[in-house]
């Protein structure tokens, strides 16, 4: 166990990432703090594949800087483009949080929630 | 002509920029660049048709690397007759939006950039571009949702951006496990090499719940479709109207190419749990979908509701893996998408003319509105089912499909459903035909009522031809709501259009059954 732990310390590090991230989504009522429970969230799904294409002792997949066995680049690339969803994300969020406070004058669900039961 | 593949997604893309860029001098460029684009996209995707019914599957690949190590655009039978759809049903958006909008050069660039997206999610053949795709598909639909003026709009956009990016998150972390596994992406790809990882593995296992449990939430199957009925209602009737027949469609489609493509039939003689549990899930969102839509007043909502258990019933389709059910749950894919269009618009039309949207608001409206109330009623039929509708081809084929792998549950699920469809349909038609309009009402509110009973006399003397809208603020007395021309023509197309390829399924069947065989092979 404690050996699984020492190798395997990034899942662990996903994992509450994961669990962070979605509990912040879902507990907290207001709407700024939801978006950045979705990025941490999203943040542990970059960490899974960037941790994934580590190999220990490997080279940096480059000619002439060392040989085989070399890490894996791919997964790299991928997070990027995946960030960039993620930012764009956050982006059309926010904006639509400031049309909410806009019109109702608050960020918490539950007073958005009894302000339009009351209307 | 393989280079029509990524043009579908490049020229909505490049059409998009153009109403932005010209957004200071010019602001009424933006429905220009969108009929543009739309026709465009039209040609090439019968053009991909034309191909793909002459020499079947073509591919791209993206950047001239070949696949499976670049990024590999697939068209095949399924994916051409989507595209046709996605085409389709841009068009006749783009037709309808010209007289209802809204206007702004912003919603038509988002209106193509979802186009671009959708087309994207239809032709690739890579799971990670694929993750991409949906999430411009996602990225777009927010922004549409809350293009309404109302705050509602812009929560509901905020809620399902929340919700669907957590759907999209575990799709992609799925994407993780099948990637870690195989060292690959491309779906045929992972085809091949998935069996050799084993598909007992746990790995495998938790990556494909993870992709159900992500596109689960994309097409709002029960328990996942919350974001669902509030971003329906609150949108504007054109964007309802496209990401209800386009949106869901998508993510169902990826469903079916994670099920059928990359895991392919041997995975679930391998592990029959796990589809056994999607079927389960599906069969609980067709009939929870179904008493939901009945419970609802506001039509924008029963229709959203309908569609929770129209799609449960697609993919408990895809879920029973069997050639006839896979077939049906593809027939009934395209065929939603097009009665829920026509469907959106209606209550559109409809609701403008009855000045509200629930279902008491429509009393006596077939003799204000015959056509769009004809065309309603078509439509209505043929969601429930009735032959020779293309909602019959759909159902009976997953009915068929579900006896004969003796999945009992899906038969009785899809014969309950269809009777809690014609229930909240039936209320609909029964106001619309069997009842009075509310005079006393009617002509408390306008004085000049009389001119209300013939709306084609009123939209000759309102002379501009563009619809209600304009005429309420030029002259707000005598304004008599009408139905806009476009909104007649749209649901018509769509009535006739469920009709038609319902008459002509078994074509359609023959375009999509080679890419199911291949798979069960």
């Amino acid at each position: 166990m404690i050996d699984l732990l020492a190798t395997h310390f990034n899942y662990l590090a996903v994992v509450a990432l994961l669990a962070i991230g979605l509990y912040g989504v879902t507990a907290s009522p207001n709407l700024v703090k939801k978006i950045i429970g979705l990025n941490v969230f999203q943040v542990g799904i970059f960490l899974f594949f960037v941790t994934s294409g580590f190999v220990d002792g490997a080279a940096p997949p480059l000619l002439g800087h060392g040989s085989a066995p070399y890490a894996s680049p791919l997964p790299h690339v991928l997070i990027l483009t995946a960030i960039v969803v993620g930012v764009s994300l956050t982006a059309v969020a926010l904006a639509l949080v400031v049309r909410i406070y806009d019109a109702y004058g608050t960020l918490d669900e539950d007073a958005i929630e009894e302000v339009r039961t009351y209307d | 002509m393989t280079d029509a593949l990524p043009l579908l997604v490049v020229v909505p893309i490049v059409f998009a920029l153009a109403p932005i860029a010209v957004d200071r001098v010019r602001e009424n460029t933006g429905w220009l660049a969108a009929a543009a684009a739309a026709v465009a996209h039209l040609g090439l995707s019968f053009s991909v048709l034309g191909t793909v019914l002459g020499s079947g599957r073509t591919s791209y690949a993206v950047g001239g690397y070949a696949p499976p190590f670049g990024i590999e655009l697939v068209a095949d039978g399924v994916s051409a007759v989507l595209v046709v759809l996605v085409s389709a049903v841009t068009l006749a958006t783009v037709v309808y939006a010209r007289s209802v909008g809204p206007r702004s050069n912003t919603f038509y660039s988002e209106l193509l950039v979802l186009t671009a997206g959708i087309s994207g999610v239809v032709v690739t053949g890579d799971l990670f571009n694929l993750y991409v795709f949906l999430e411009i598909t996602g990225l777009a639909t927010y922004a549409l949702v809350a293009t309404g003026r109302s705050p509602a709009a812009a929560l509901a956009g905020l809620k399902y951006l929340l919700v669907g990016t957590i759907g999209a998150s575990l799709y992609l972390l799925g994407v993780g496990y099948l990637y870690i596994s195989t060292g690959t992406l491309n779906m045929a790809d992972l085809a091949g090499l998935l069996p050799a990882v084993g598909y007992d593995s746990p790995v495998l296992l938790t990556g494909f719940a993870l992709l159900v449990v992500g596109l689960g939430v994309k097409t709002a199957l029960f328990p996942l479709h919350t974001w669902q009925p509030d971003a329906y209602a609150e949108s504007p009737t054109s964007v309802t109207a496209y990401i209800s027949a386009l949106v869901s469609t998508a993510a169902a489609y990826a469903l079916f190419r994670v099920i059928y493509t990359v895991f392919t039939p041997t995975f679930d003689a391998a592990v029959p749990a796990a589809l056994d549990v999607l079927v389960v899930l599906a069969s609980v969102s067709v009939v929870v979908g179904s008493v939901l839509a009945v419970l609802q007043s506001d039509l924008k909502r029963m229709l959203a509701y309908s569609s929770v258990a129209q799609f449960g019933l697609v993919v408990a389709g895809f879920a029973v893996v069997n050639q006839t059910a896979a077939i049906g749950g593809l027939v009934h894919l395209v065929g939603h998408a097009v009665m829920k269009a026509g469907l959106f618009v209606a209550v559109g039309a409809l609701a403008t003319v009855a000045g509200g949207r629930t279902v008491d608001d429509l009393a006596g409206m077939a003799d204000r509105a015959p056509v769009v109330s004809g065309a309603f009623a078509v439509l209505s039929f043929a969601l429930v089912g009735v032959p020779p509708a293309v909602g019959f081809a759909g159902k009976w084929h997953i009915v068929l499909g579900a006896v004969e792998a003796g999945r009992w549950i899906v038969a009785g699920v899809a014969v309950v459903s269809t009777l809690l469809t014609l229930a909240y349909f039936a209320r609909v038609l029964e106001r619309l035909y069997f009842r009075d309009a509310p005079v006393a009402a009617g002509v408390a509110d306008r004085p000049d009522a009389a001119t209300a009973s013939d709306t084609d006399a009123a939209l000759t003397a309102d002379g501009s031809g563009s619809g209600g809208a304009a005429g309420a603020d030029n002259n707000p007395v005598d304004a008599v709501p009408t139905v806009p021309p476009q909104a007649r023509v749209v649901v018509v197309v769509a009535a006739v259009a469920a009709v038609v390829l319902g008459v002509f399924a078994t074509d359609l069947i023959s375009v999509l059954e080679p890419v199911v065989e291949v798979s069960f092979q």
